[in-house]
């Protein structure tokens, strides 16, 4: 969230290539390593290009940004990457909403509690990164975007499923495509943490569509490598466009 | 050589430091088969490349070094040995895995844990290293388990392996994140290995994700495998907050050191 003063202090913000000193605490959890000398998520290459830009509806909760000729990047370095799983856990975290929000006909119990608990990890790893990057970088940060669904169905079984398969593989494919983009590896281990998230989801939606099949790791995305997919943020945009409302830019990977 | 010694390097902090602190500085990314890769490692660790390992002669005390990616790779490629080896086994074993549907399940698991043993070991290979030999299992583990009689058991331990596997690769990704086509492929294997728990936990009447930091019906033996999934804090971020302490901490997996990997494993070699 930003406050109407500190949107309009955005138009003075010059572009610049220098590290953000600003940081947040990070806490490695199991890992037995030594924390205390890695405790930081230092940000770099932070850029915004935001002239020009309208500011509409806003609200006590959020502000959408529309295109005036501007659209927003999603930045350099890691901020984008960070700003991209963003991007894509708002659209699983709405997807999601909406389906807990009115289940489909004939749902079962079991189907039931998986939808709500991917709605859960859903808005919870939205909010993780709204959190995140909203402390390291509150400039730089993608704003809550609007999505749409075309052809999905909510009130049907399979479209539901379809569309909930097709999010899940595409976040795998997505965080395992985007890794290598990380140059700070807290920020690695937590894109890490959340991916085989991710592929459990998807492996549950699978099996629920194919039950007792091979199609929780099916062929169709696990190779003769036997390795799932990856996709560049390019593709991916491409593929899951037709959901994202808002538009947005990410020049550094070409999109 | 003893993996758990091999192995213990990887929870040397001096290592994984070293391994981060260089992060800054590497701008050139290498790719599979390049030795220039390891030659530019900076504080020497690049001169020390990994000599073939011959299980049967070598003593704790040989200068067997390698950098932090090479072991990674050498614990990924343990435990795919383990996982190729147990479902190789379990599928073979006249009597066990009876219903036609799991057999489904079990053969496209095992196919891809083939495929992951032989896609690591030409990454090794490609990087100017022997793969480590393939350890002697007993999956039994001095009789404390049967795993090939009883299938309940079998579930049992493979969900364990699978969820092991999940939490290893995620702790080795600092370690392989200097070579970018190293970290894409074990990211790949990594999601591969998280879709088989989610199936082989919900074949156990479990939900595919890990709550808290309960296995879901596991014995004892393997509660070093959940240990710390229980963490509801994230970066700062406390995770609980929203749904509760189940769903924050469902909605991380988290990672295992590699000398935890490899103590669970070796639980399993002889």
């Amino acid at each position: 969230m930003i406050s109407r003063a500190g949107f309009f202090n955005l138009f003075e913000t010059e572009l610049k290539n220098n590290i953000m000193k600003k940081t947040i605490s990070v806490s490695n959890g199991a890992a037995t390593l030594d924390t205390n000398r890695r405790n930081f998520l230092k940000l770099s290459g932070v850029g915004l290009a935001l002239a020009g830009l309208t500011l509409v509806g806003c609200n006590d909760d959020d502000f959408t940004m529309i295109d005036n000729g501007n659209v927003f990047d999603l930045g350099t370095g890691d901020v984008g990457v960070l700003n991209y799983a963003y991007a894509l856990e708002q659209l699983e975290a709405d997807f999601y909403t909406k389906v807990v929000n009115n289940f489909y006909s004939g749902i079962s119990a079991e189907e039931k509690q998986i939808f709500t608990d991917l709605y859960h990890h859903e808005v919870i790893h939205r909010d993780f990164f709204k959190a995140a990057i909203g402390g390291a970088a509150p400039n730089s940060i993608l704003p809550t975007l609007e999505f749409q669904y075309p052809g999905v169905n909510f009130s049907d079984r399979n479209s539901v499923l379809a569309t909930a398969k097709a999010l899940e593989d595409t976040g795998v494919a997505a965080y395992n495509g985007a890794g290598k983009y990380i140059t700070n590896p807290d920020y690695l281990v937590l894109a890490g943490k959340i991916v085989s998230v991710e592929a459990r989801h998807a492996a549950a939606i699978r099996d629920l569509i194919s039950p007792r099949t091979a199609a929780f790791s099916g062929d169709d995305v696990i190779n003769a490598m036997g390795l799932d997919l990856a996709k560049e943020p390019k593709d991916i945009v491409a593929a899951a466009g037709s959901f994202f409302k808002t538009p947005f830019t990410w020049k550094e990977r070409g999109i | 050589m003893n993996i758990l010694k091999l192995l213990d390097r990887l929870s040397d902090d001096k290592f994984f430091t070293a391994e981060a602190s260089r992060l800054d500085a590497i701008t050139n990314i290498t790719n599979f088969g390049k030795k220039a890769a390891v030659a530019s490692i900076p504080l020497g660790l690049g001169v020390l490349m990994a000599t073939p390992v011959k299980a049967e002669t070598t003593t704790s005390s040989s200068a067997v070094f390698a950098t932090p990616l090479i072991d990674a790779l050498q614990l990924a490629l343990t435990l795919e040995y383990l996982e190729d080896e147990y479902y190789r086994m379990g599928l073979a074993k006249s009597g066990l895995i009876t219903s036609a549907a799991d057999r489904v399940v079990f053969s496209q698991i095992s196919k891809h844990e083939t495929a992951h043993v032989a896609f690591l070991k030409s990454a090794l290979t490609s990087l100017g290293t022997a793969p480590i030999a393939k350890p002697t299992f007993d999956f039994t583990v001095k009789g404390a388990f049967d795993p090939m009689n009883d299938y309940p058991t079998f579930l049992t331990l493979a969900q364990a392996f699978e969820d092991t596997g999940v939490r290893a690769y995620k702790g080795q990704a600092g370690n392989v994140m200097s070579n970018k086509d190293v970290l894409t492929a074990a990211l790949q294997i990594h999601s591969v290995e998280a879709r088989h728990a989610s199936e082989v936990r919900r074949m156990r009447g479990n939900k595919g994700w890990i709550e808290l930091a309960v296995g879901g019906n596991m014995p004892p033996a393997t509660n070093a495998v959940y240990a710390g999934e229980g963490v509801t804090v994230q970066a700062g971020f406390n995770t609980a907050t929203l749904f509760g302490a189940e769903a924050g901490s469902a909605a991380y997996d988290e990672v295992l050191s590699g000398s935890d990997a490899a103590a669970i494993a070796g639980l399993f070699i002889v």
